[in-house]
């Protein structure tokens, strides 16, 4: 049956692909999470009214991230090239994609962070404040578990947006379902291996998206 | 206990600056419920975010407990702060924790060790009236359990001083009384210094000792709630009065007494801080050939006792009358015959 509909399908490659997508997916959004999260932070607590309020500190953070949001994905990888060499090594494989998708990535979640982060009730803060909690506390207890279930639906938005960036990725040589759809499929009018990589992405955003409104919804206790 | 002195508070904004608290000075003794009442734009909301410096002041000094708050540095200020309790109008619990959780953040900050938490958080529950809600999320309670909250998480560090800013406002009459219940309550038990604000003469009159009436940044009058019940001396302070009292001394209700009731003697009564003498009416009546007529009139209870203006009309025999008067002069209750405006 599977061999009628996909004659040309190869189960052994298709499962490597599948596997260096969900490797590059995973460690990007984990990644992401991280980068985007500071990022985020820095850009909420520097700005106007926020804890290290500081005008300059906002100006070059707002403008890094505006910066790397604005570059079409498929230039910002070309663009790192020499970094990507520099810190892994090579250009070729998922690993090598790794530091384009984190670095796309992340201003975009950035964004995310701070809208989610201006949802906090102020009075919040300021109760802990009262009762006399230092920054840092403020921060890992209070801003960041009152925020979570939007911080999870935000990366949730972001690792979907990141299985894209790692199919675009795929068609420079990174390896994934997005190359093999493009040389294998494509390159060789083998239209069936497109069609299934195709489902197996759509599949795997499914399940991100499922994992992501489960896990949103039930830290939401509001 | 607290000492505030020249306290001022100027913001800043694009075309003109805004004298928020103007030059204030203060003194609040230890173990008193000392109440600000104030209509909003008054400056007492900015007045009691300065007593734990949440507002940096720009003049003046505070002192808590003899330690001057406006000389802290950071750190010093975060410990200090450990030692006054807030609690808030919107209530401002983190909904992520459980109210067990919310209790034990103050403790948590402190540094307090997770079984000596667990102590501390289970007897304030019990204390503010929660027992069995520990592992509710604030979703799940009503505004006046919220505030129960708030209170056991203000309590938390044995504080020497609690802020409320308008805790009850967000409170309907019911819920409003049960809190201030408790306030008086802790108040006793715990010998806390309550300082709180308010723009409802309610709550004043329920549970403070003290009041100070704030207007455009300064506090207009001060003293004692009963004198100041008694002997309201500015117009602010009046409407204050007349939002719990009514007003009955406006005349046309008491010329339409004059009109009405042609016979006997009118009488007005005043309360002033009764304990003894609430009875008064029914012991002339039992005493003297007379029969009295509640005209208008309404007492209402202080921390200091009754405090109200009651209109009374005798009707008997003219000796027997004025006995009854004579009797009344000997009380407490202050009594002027046939009034007028």
């Amino acid at each position: 049956m599977f061999e009628q509909l996909f004659p040309n399908v190869s189960v052994e490659d298709i499962i490597t692909a599948t596997n260096e997508t969900m490797f590059m997916t995973l460690i990007s959004v984990a990644g992401t999470f991280v980068l985007g999260l500071a990022l985020g932070l820095l850009l909420y607590l520097s700005g106007p009214g926020g804890l290290w309020q500081n005008k300059g500190l906002n100006w070059v953070t707002a403008s890094l991230v505006n910066v790397f949001r604005a570059i079409p994905f498929i230039i910002l990888i070309l663009l790192l090239f020499p970094f990507t060499d520099f810190l892994m090594g090579t250009i070729r494989g998922p690993k090598a994609a790794l530091p384009a998708l984190i670095i796309g990535g992340a201003p975009f979640y950035a964004r995310l962070v701070e809208i989610a982060l201006k949802e906090v009730d102020k009075g919040v803060i300021e109760a802990a404040k009262s009762m006399g909690s230092k920054y840092t506390t403020i921060i890992f207890r209070v801003l960041l578990p009152e925020s979570m279930p939007a911080l999870i639906s935000g990366i949730t938005v972001t690792a979907i947006a990141l299985i894209g960036y790692t199919a675009v990725a795929g068609v420079i040589g990174a390896g994934g379902l997005g190359d093999f759809a493009y040389f294998y499929g494509f390159q060789r009018s083998d239209f069936d291996v497109v069609l299934i990589c195709t489902i197996l992405i759509v599949l795997i955003v499914f399940i991100f998206q499922f994992i992501g409104d489960f896990a949103s919804r039930k830290l939401d206790k509001r | 206990m607290i000492s505030i002195k020249d306290l001022s508070k100027v913001f800043q904004t694009k075309d003109q600056e805004v004298r928020a608290v103007d030059d204030l000075s203060l003194t609040i003794d230890k173990g008193e419920i000392f109440g600000v009442i104030g209509y909003s734009g008054a400056g007492k909301s900015t007045f009691i975010r300065l007593l734990n410096r949440l507002e940096d002041p720009t003049g003046g000094n505070i002192s808590v407990d003899d330690q001057d708050l406006t000389a802290m540095n950071k750190n010093q200020l975060r410990i200090a702060r450990q030692e006054i309790g807030m609690i808030f109008q919107h209530f401002n619990l983190l909904w992520s924790r459980t109210v067990f959780d919310n209790i034990a953040f103050p403790l948590e900050i402190a540094g307090v060790s997770k079984q000596e938490r667990k102590n501390r958080v289970n007897e304030l529950i019990d204390l503010v009236g929660l027992s069995g809600r520990g592992n509710s999320y604030p979703s799940q309670l009503s505004g006046g359990q919220k505030q129960r909250v708030g209170i056991a998480r203000a309590l938390a560090n044995n504080p020497k001083v609690l802020l409320c800013d308008e805790a009850t406002s967000a409170l309907d009459p019911e819920t409003t009384d049960s809190i201030l219940d408790l306030l008086v309550d802790i108040n006793e038990k715990l010998g806390l210094t309550i300082v709180l604000i308010t723009h409802e003469m309610h709550v004043i009159r329920k549970i403070c000792h003290q009041v100070a009436v704030m207007e455009d940044g300064r506090i207009v009058e001060q003293g004692d709630v009963l004198d100041v019940f008694l002997h309201p001396k500015q117009k602010v302070t009046k409407r204050f009065v007349d939002q719990v009292m009514g007003d009955p001394e406006k005349e046309h209700s008491l010329q339409l007494i004059n009109d009405k009731y042609q016979t006997g003697e009118i009488l007005r009564l005043h309360f002033v801080g009764e304990r003894t003498n609430q009875a008064l009416i029914s012991d002339v009546s039992r005493k003297f050939e007379v029969d009295v007529n509640i005209l208008h009139g309404k007492i209402t209870q202080t921390q200091k006792g009754a405090y109200g203006t009651m209109f009374v009309q005798f009707v008997g025999e003219k000796n027997e009358i004025d006995r009854a008067v004579q009797y009344i002069e000997s009380t407490s209750v202050e009594v002027e015959v046939s009034p007028s405006v």
